[in-house]
């Protein structure tokens, strides 16, 4: 589904992918672990499409097609929904009305029709109580004021709503509490079809306790430098990143 | 002839059309000779800094229009809130037109300026309020000496006006250039109620000048709600002074929705003369081209328990100019007054121009004031996050622009004009929207 061949990206000049190839096939879960500024997030907005990164070297395959040109919002249209770490507060806009205008502009985008009201509403109802958000939720402004639970909830929200082919969820454990992780990494299994495939993207091991990855990367400095199954993961939350540190200096010595 | 010269000859031949003996005659003497003292204003008056008047001053206007009134229904349609039903007062270049209009004297006046200052059982009212609010400034002045038409409404005690009022100004090809000083008179009585809508609109491209003031009158707990929509085409401009007195346990809610026209000034003056008083002054400002518009407000508490709320957003790209000039005054005796201020303005491009100036005077101790004046430019990484949602950057933009506004129109309480609103600026914005705000 997702084949990253050698990709180079920078921000401002500065260079923080240096080479990564990955391939994701559909429904499989991959995790991307690494400590602080290894390039986590910068891959997973790479992918997305951020115009703030400069792709220099490599490509990005979507269903072998070559994505590296496209714009965030084709790249939505193909099915490519990044879950953000920060999601951005937009005052005036409910999360009813951001949702549907999402939806229809994915659909107009693939030459379908708007979706019909009732069944905009009926999925809307199915969706949000699979992530037990309150009914009240859905008319306040986007993200305004929404604890960091809430936000990474109604991330999730939209994923469900969008039923993307490729989901990227960029450090979704991050300022959740246990009963909120619990209820995003449910609702991110149920989402999970052979289909589809998901990308996680953690520093820490606790989201993969309850998201399952079959495969385990792990990005220092630009660059995958390990893969694993799910094993891995266990061994860098006991070990931490500085053995694997120790290891590519070694190897590059 | 400078259009000075010719207004202070023109009113020597309107004072052959109107009646001498007449007590208002004195109060229009009186104004021609301060607007003949101190002419139009200049940019070195501090409240006309950023606002030059001399691009529209140079066409030679006709004061006094044709008698043509050659439109009909159909031409005026689309300006209209006509799916509801309403009391409409027409005027063509400036001149009443009986045939587009729906007027009333049943349980509420919602009729002629010209007949409320001619006729004798008007007298009384006149007397208490005409002119009475009005500061001696040389456009007020200047409208004041030509006062004859314009709209009259006076909704009695505890009448709650069941329709909304349309105060409705259409200019026509019959003149070359056109100058029209249209004079409204608004009287809410005691524990009235009303909605006003009142609307300048072009039907061609020549230049038109209007200078027109209201005064309205906001009787104890009365509540008068009043929108103007200034949608007008690059041409025409507007100088539109209006001032407001509230009587106590009063509320007064005045919208003001910006959206073309080549000058447009507001200067909009609330005076609170009682407590418990509520004052609501918003605004949405969009343009583009070498549009221009400058909101001067002020809020006067000169009693304690009061609230004023202002709200002003704008948004301006190309070579357009956006003016915020909000004054806030509260007297010593204003104790516990809350007023607050807000004015938040978003350049689109490089080439458009703000300026924004929150004047806050507070003489009493224990009052809650605030203000805050923002200038900034969308924010990209909302735009980025509504992308990878699949909206794309044109609608991406628009649907920011529009939360943006969004925080004005919710307290628009006419559907009609709340949906017609958003659709003007969704036109604006050259998007289809498929999301009610």
């Amino acid at each position: 589904m997702l084949k990253i061949k050698n990709l180079h990206a920078s921000v401002e000049g500065e260079k923080i992918l240096k080479g990564i190839n990955l391939e994701i096939n559909p429904g499989e879960v991959h995790a991307i672990m690494g400590p602080n500024g290894s390039g986590k997030s910068t891959l997973a907005s790479v992918i997305a499409g951020n115009e703030d990164f400069e792709v220099t070297k490599g490509d990005i395959l979507f269903e072998k097609a070559n994505i590296s040109e496209l714009s965030p919002e084709e790249r939505a249209h193909k099915g490519i929904f990044l879950s953000f770490q920060y999601p951005v507060e937009i005052p005036g806009v409910s999360v009813t009305n951001f949702i549907k205008t999402s939806i229809n502009q994915v659909r107009k985008a693939q030459g379908q029709k708007d979706m019909p009201a009732n069944e905009m509403l009926k999925k809307i109802r199915e969706k949000s109580a699979l992530l037990e958000m309150d009914r009240k939720f859905l008319s306040r402004s986007l993200n305004e004021g929404f604890s960091g639970g809430e936000k990474k909830r109604n991330e999730i929200f939209q994923m469900a709503m969008l039923e993307p082919k490729l989901a990227i969820l960029d450090e979704t454990d991050s300022g959740l509490d246990i009963d909120a992780l619990r209820i995003v990494a449910d609702g991110v299994n149920r989402l999970k079809t052979k289909e589809n495939a998901t990308l996680v993207i953690t520093h820490y091991q606790r989201l993969l306790d309850y998201v399952i990855p079959d495969v385990v990367h792990v990005l220092m400095d630009g660059k995958i430098v390990k893969t694993g199954g799910k094993e891995l993961a266990k061994e860098l939350e006991e070990k931490g990143y500085d053995w694997l540190k120790e290891e590519r200096a070694e190897m590059t010595s | 002839m400078e259009l000075k010269d010719k207004l202070m000859s023109s009113y020597l031949a309107f004072e052959e059309q109107v009646d001498l003996e007449n007590d208002i005659h004195e109060v229009r003497n009186k104004a021609i000779k301060f607007f003949e003292h101190t002419g139009f204003p200049t940019k070195k008056e501090e409240a006309w800094k950023y606002t030059s008047l001399n691009s529209i001053l140079k066409e030679d206007y006709s004061i006094f229009p044709k008698k043509e009134d050659a439109i009909d229904y159909k031409d005026i349609k689309k300006y209209l809130i006509h799916d509801i039903d309403t009391y409409t007062i027409v005027f063509v270049d400036g001149i009443y037109s009986s045939h587009l209009s729906r007027t009333t004297h049943d349980k509420l006046d919602a009729c002629l300026m010209s007949s409320a200052l001619d006729k004798e059982k008007y007298k009384p009212v006149i007397e208490k309020y005409f002119n009475k609010i009005v500061p001696e400034d040389s456009m007020s002045s200047l409208n004041t000496a030509f006062a004859k038409e314009g709209a009259y409404i006076r909704i009695p005690k505890n009448v709650v006006a069941e329709k909304p009022i349309q105060i409705m100004n259409f200019f026509t090809s019959n003149e070359a250039a056109l100058m029209v000083q249209p004079r409204n008179l608004i009287i809410a009585e005691e524990g009235s109620h009303v909605q006003i809508i009142e609307r300048h609109q072009s039907l061609t491209d020549n230049p038109v000048l209007t200078n027109s003031v209201t005064e309205v009158y906001v009787g104890k707990n009365a509540e008068v709600d009043y929108y103007k929509i200034q949608n007008d085409r690059i041409t025409s401009s507007l100088i539109d002074n209006t001032f407001i007195k509230q009587e106590r346990d009063s509320k007064c809610s005045m919208h003001t929705f910006s959206l073309g026209g080549k000058i447009t000034r507001n200067n909009l003056k609330f005076y609170q003369h009682g407590e418990n008083c509520d004052s609501v002054l918003k605004g949405v400002t969009i343009l583009e081209d070498k549009q221009h518009v400058d909101h001067n407000t002020l809020v006067h508490h000169t009693q304690p328990n009061c609230e004023s709320h202002q709200d002003y957003k704008g948004i301006f790209s190309e070579k357009s100019v956006g003016v915020f000039n909000g004054n806030v005054l509260v007297d010593r005796v204003a104790q516990k007054t809350n007023a607050f201020q807000s004015n938040n303005n978003i350049l689109i491009d490089d080439t458009a121009t703000c300026n924004s100036k929150p004047q806050l005077e507070i003489f009493a101790d224990d009052v809650k004031c605030s203000h805050g004046c923002t200038i900034g430019q969308l924010d990209n990484e909302a735009l980025y996050y509504l992308r990878t949602r699949g909206i794309p950057k044109k609608e991406a933009r628009a649907l920011l622009m529009f939360a943006f506004a969004n925080k004005v129109l919710s307290s628009v309480k006419i559907p009609e004009i709340k949906k017609r609103i958003t659709k003007q600026i969704a036109l604006k914005l050259g998007v289809e929207l498929g999301f009610n705000l």
